[in-house]
């Protein structure tokens, strides 16, 4: 077992230079808004995953920080004049609060009760959004300026764009990956594996759990002011409960507690979604939910975790 | 006078050059057309597959009639009536497919947003579904034209038609967000100017499946019009319900934007009597008449409004760009807008500087089902509004784009 | 006469349609309760449910001729049977895990089920006749009410108070609460639980389809109209207490009533009271009003 670990250990810095050495040409051969909506999302679920795969906690109310983040990223930078940077820092800290609130909140309950409180929650920030008026309601706040940034860069440039996206992306995905593998991420697990264990232990499991949400929210914030200034608009899907539901979707269809699951699972999810839209029209809600069913029912450990498996199954011949 | 007699010859020599060049002018020889509608949701009756089928019958008519020498193409999307959806897909047809003008556009969020980006890439944008007066006014673009309707000419039909009839007191039931509250601001302006009086107004979420409550505030109220101002699912389940809790006939519903495809699921009973404004009706005319049963044999439903103002938009546009020997979307606007509309959607039509395309209107009555002799047979037209008074007066107008 | 500047003769019929809805979540969240007590699952399918409960009745009279009071019969026993065919194909897969898993699958049939009528019938909605029998309406004094929302009320307030007595008061009842407590239990006093627990899930899911029969004179009956009324549903199952059968019914009711005072008070909020109501009990009780902590 620890000789696979290690094994695994070994491979993943040759894994990561290479994806990130294809991260950096990328742009030149794939669309780059097709690239920089799959990094959002894949840091979306990313973050969602550390709550969900790491920490053992079903949130069903995502959505909320994505979009509140986005709204408030839009805000600063349209209404406030803020360089794209501040924006999404901003973005970020909002989505940080509001984690805060919330996880406060449903921290208390676990399992489906987690789940239906934070679903709530989310619905009534989806109320908020629609009520108030400085974010556009059904509208949505719209054209918000990608501006330059650190007041220099001219964002405007697709390629230019994609590589603050990249970059952002890169940042969130690192500081993900060090909390799994910190003693933080131990204690996640260990309260996940068993929380009583973990009480007994005489670790503060509330403290942990919500630092976990904190952290997961901030991220899943991080990433919905990177869409905001890459669409140029924030909108209610982003704070809707469909968008919890996706984001589950693609951590599980990616592999749940896998580090690099979630961005697979994303940039499947978005790439069907881009091809299907045009092709089968409603239907597209139904493969999906063909998908969730089939991923739940036979593929629990998704496509990177199945991946995982079959390695290290030959590993073991 | 001597230099405008100059530039007007450099005007001609000019003309006269790019219609000699003319098809090096259209990018790849070819013109695509996008069609971003809502194929799936609650606006998918009125526009939808409909708009769709009426673009591919324009082109189809295009190519048949005017037999141009480039190639015209269309690609079709469904919004589902997001905003975000809407403008990543327009984003990523005019930067990776070459598309030319996003069309059709229903739900004012998708066609603000599509405007926009439309107008930093340099291309045209038709919208004959969205109906929120801002699209020609706060937010007009040079590149974009809103054909079909807007909440102002609603407004201006039914609720003046309503207060003028006797009508004089109203109560609104709006759905709550940007275009419910466009339509009840146009309205209560409507009414009061003509001498009646808003009594209050209820906004209810959207969408909402539940209106007792509201409507039995809108009767509480005393007043003799309950005006929807909602659109499609919202405006039927309103309409059901009022019926069922007895509140029509005794008091009467204004529905504000009503489609004949509401209609049509509504059915006669529940709808009779009921005034709306509409920019076309299929049984108007014998040319109305002939383009809607080409259309009601491959789509089975009769054309609503918008998929009408789909054809002829397109239609439109497509002429545009032949005569202009370019696709260039500044010089196909400027063709678009020199060229009056005249065909079984519109006569003497034109678009203003604003971007709105002025047309006549019409005020509908639903008939009863006594009156509907075959199928589809659902309005009596009580009134032709003329374009002139139809839309918002330019002298009104908040578009930075009109000179005054 | 009036109530906090309100007409009373407002507020009268505010809390009677208050009533009529929180019928509806009554006898959704019951069916809710009723599977999550026995399968300790949450199923995010019953929205769905709930709407092809009211195009089967639909389909029903326009394709099939088959009238309304048949299809109060004919739709459930369609959709309990669908519910079936789930649970033991699908369902039965994911006892032994995490009851995350159930929400999830539930929540993809979702997306299938409403998928799929979407497809088949747009989205504006069907109307569905109200039966002659129940047309018309009374006047109360106060407010017109129809026959039929009176028959609503009527009709899923029984429903709800007979599979109340059921489970509490028979000895079937008794079998599937023990079912609940101790499985090999009772499996070793010769029942057939695995059977117990199909039928039970069929039963939650006919009474979804029941109240889309109910639903359908009432409403459009549209692909889309249980995906918003089932969240509302869920917090009422949170708010009642998850699994308890009289707290379901007793919240649906409630919330319906609460909503309707909102809706007189400040209707834009009437969308999100419930949401407030369930974080206030949570906080105050974290295991629901009538829940066993």
């Amino acid at each position: 077992m620890n000789n696979k670990d290690s094994m695994f250990a070994r491979a993943m810095p040759i894994l990561f230079g290479a994806l990130f050495l294809i991260g950096l040409v990328a742009p030149f051969a794939v669309y780059p808004t097709f690239l920089m909506k799959v990094l959002c999302f894949g840091l979306f679920a990313c973050a969602f995953n550390l709550l969900l795969g790491f920490a053992g906690l079903l949130s069903f109310g995502h959505a909320a920080f994505l979009g509140s983040a986005g709204y408030v990223c839009g805000m600063l930078v349209r209404d406030l004049g803020l360089t794209p940077e501040l924006g999404i820092l901003g973005g970020t800290l909002a989505a940080a609060a509001l984690g805060w609130v919330f996880g406060v909140l449903a921290i208390r309950r676990t399992g489906i009760y987690f789940a239906m409180i934070t679903l709530a929650l989310s619905q009534m920030v989806y109320f908020i959004v629609l009520q108030w008026k400085a974010t556009g309601g059904e509208d949505g706040l719209q054209g918000v300026p990608r501006g330059h940034l650190f007041g220099v860069i001219d964002l405007s440039n697709n390629i230019a764009m994609y590589y603050l996206v990249f970059a952002v992306f890169c940042i969130g995905f690192f500081i993900i990956y060090r909390a799994i593998n910190s003693p933080f991420g131990q204690i996640l697990k260990a309260i996940r594996e068993n929380e009583p264990r973990a009480v007994s232990l005489g670790y503060d499991v509330a403290k942990f759990k919500l630092l976990a949400f904190v952290l997961s929210a901030a991220l899943a914030g991080t990433a919905g002011a990177t869409k905001t200034l890459v669409f140029q608009l924030a909108s209610l899907t982003d704070v809707h409960w469909h968008m919890s539901g996706e984001v589950v979707l693609m951590t599980l269809l990616g592999g749940l507690g896998t580090v690099l699951g979630p961005l697979v699972g994303a940039a499947t999810i978005v790439s069907l979604q881009t091809e299907l839209a045009d092709s089968v029209g409603s239907w597209v809600t139904v493969i999906m939910g063909v998908i969730f069913v089939i991923c739940v029912l036979l593929f629990r450990r998704g496509i990177v975790g199945e991946l995982q498996a079959l390695i290290q199954r030959a590993g073991i011949r | 006078m001597q230099t405008k007699k100059l530039s007007t010859l450099a005007c001609a020599a000019a003309f006269a050059m790019l219609s000699g060049a003319a098809n090096a002018q259209i990018s790849g020889n070819t013109v695509k057309v996008g069609v971003l509608t809502d194929m799936s949701g609650t606006y998918s009756d009125l526009a939808g597959a409909g708009a769709v089928l009426a673009t591919q019958m324009a082109i189809e008519d295009f190519i048949a009639e005017a037999k141009p020498a480039f190639k015209v193409e269309m690609v079709s999307a469904d919004h589902q009536n997001k905003a975000d959806i809407a403008s990543n897909k327009a984003r990523e047809w005019f930067e990776r497919e070459g598309v030319d003008a996003a069309t059709e556009l229903v739900t004012t969020s998708t066609a603000l947003a599509v405007m926009k980006v439309a107008k930093e890439m340099n291309r045209i944008t038709l919208m004959s579904g969205p109906g929120s007066t801002p699209i020609t006014n706060e937010q007009c673009t040079d590149l974009a034209v809103h054909y079909t309707y807007d909440t102002y000419a609603l407004a201006n039909g039914t609720a003046k038609a309503v207060t003028q009839q006797g009508g004089d007191t109203w109560f609104f039931l709006t759905a709550d967000y940007a275009f419910g509250q466009a339509l009840e601001r146009d309205s209560s302006a409507v009414v009061t100017a003509n001498g009646g009086k808003v009594l209050g107004s209820v906004r209810h979420p959207f969408p909402a499946s539940d209106f007792s409550s509201f409507l039995l505030q809108a009767q509480a109220s005393g007043a003799k019009i309950i005006g929807l101002a909602n659109a499609g699912a919202d405006t039927t389940n309103a309409i059901k319900q009022a019926a069922e809790f007895g509140i029509t006939p005794k008091q009467a519903l204004a529905g504000l934007l009503m489609f004949i495809s509401d209609v049509h699921s509504l059915g006669l009973q529940s709808t009779q009597g009921m005034y709306l404004t509409t920019g076309f009706y299929w049984d108007l005319n014998d040319e109305t008449r002939a383009w809607s049963k080409r259309f009601f044999e491959k789509h089975k439903r009769m054309p609503t409004m918008v998929q009408a103002g789909q054809y002829s938009s397109v239609m439109h546009y497509l002429r545009a760009v032949k005569a202009a020997g370019t696709d260039d979307a500044a010089k196909v606007m400027a063709q678009m807008k020199a060229t009056p509309i005249n065909d079984f959607f519109a006569k003497n039509g034109r678009i203003r500087d604003d971007g709105r395309m002025i047309h006549d209107m019409y005020l509908a009555q639903v008939k009863k089902p006594e009156e509907s002799k075959y199928p589809w047979d659902y309005y009596h037209i009580r009134q032709t509004i003329p374009a002139d008074e139809a839309f918002l007066p330019l002298s009104q107008s908040k578009c930075p784009l009109v000179k005054k | 006469m009036e109530i906090f500047g309100v007409p009373s003769a407002l507020l009268g019929s505010q809390l009677l349609v208050g009533l009529i809805n929180g019928s509806f979540y009554a006898i959704l969240s019951l069916g809710l309760a009723i599977i999550f007590g026995l399968l300790n699952i949450i199923n995010f399918s019953h929205g769905a449910q709930y709407m092809m409960g009211a195009f089967v009745a639909w389909i029903a009279l326009n394709k099939l001729g088959i009238n309304y009071w048949v299809a109060l019969l004919f739709a459930p026993l369609v959709i309990g049977a669908l519910g079936v065919v789930i649970e033991r194909t699908m369902l039965r897969k994911l006892y032994k895990l995490d009851h995350l898993y159930g929400l999830l699958l539930t929540f993809g049939l979702a997306l299938i089920f409403e998928g799929i009528f979407r497809d088949q019938y747009g989205i504006s909605g069907q109307s569905y006749p109200v039966p002659e029998l129940l047309q018309g309406g009374v006047n109360l004094g106060f407010m017109f009410l129809p026959i039929y929302r009176g028959w609503v009320v009527v009709a899923a307030l029984t429903v709800c108070f007979a599979t109340w007595f059921i489970i509490e008061k028979t000895k079937l009842g008794a079998y599937l609460r023990a079912g609940t407590e101790n499985p090999q239990m009772v499996q070793a006093l010769g029942i057939n639980v695995p059977l117990l627990i199909t039928f039970t899930y069929g039963f939650g899911v006919a009474l979804a389809a029941f109240a889309g029969v109910l639903a359908a004179p009432v409403y459009q009956v549209s692909p889309l109209m249980g995906s918003n009324l089932i969240i509302v549903v869920f917090a009422v199952v949170v708010i009642g207490g998850m699994g308890s059968i009289m707290g379901s019914i007793l919240t649906g009711i409630g919330l319906g009533l609460i909503e309707g005072l909102t809706r007189v008070f400040y209707p834009e909020a009437s969308a999100v009271v419930v949401f407030v109501i369930m974080v206030i009990v949570l906080l105050v009780r974290p295991a629901g009003l009538f829940g066993k902590a």
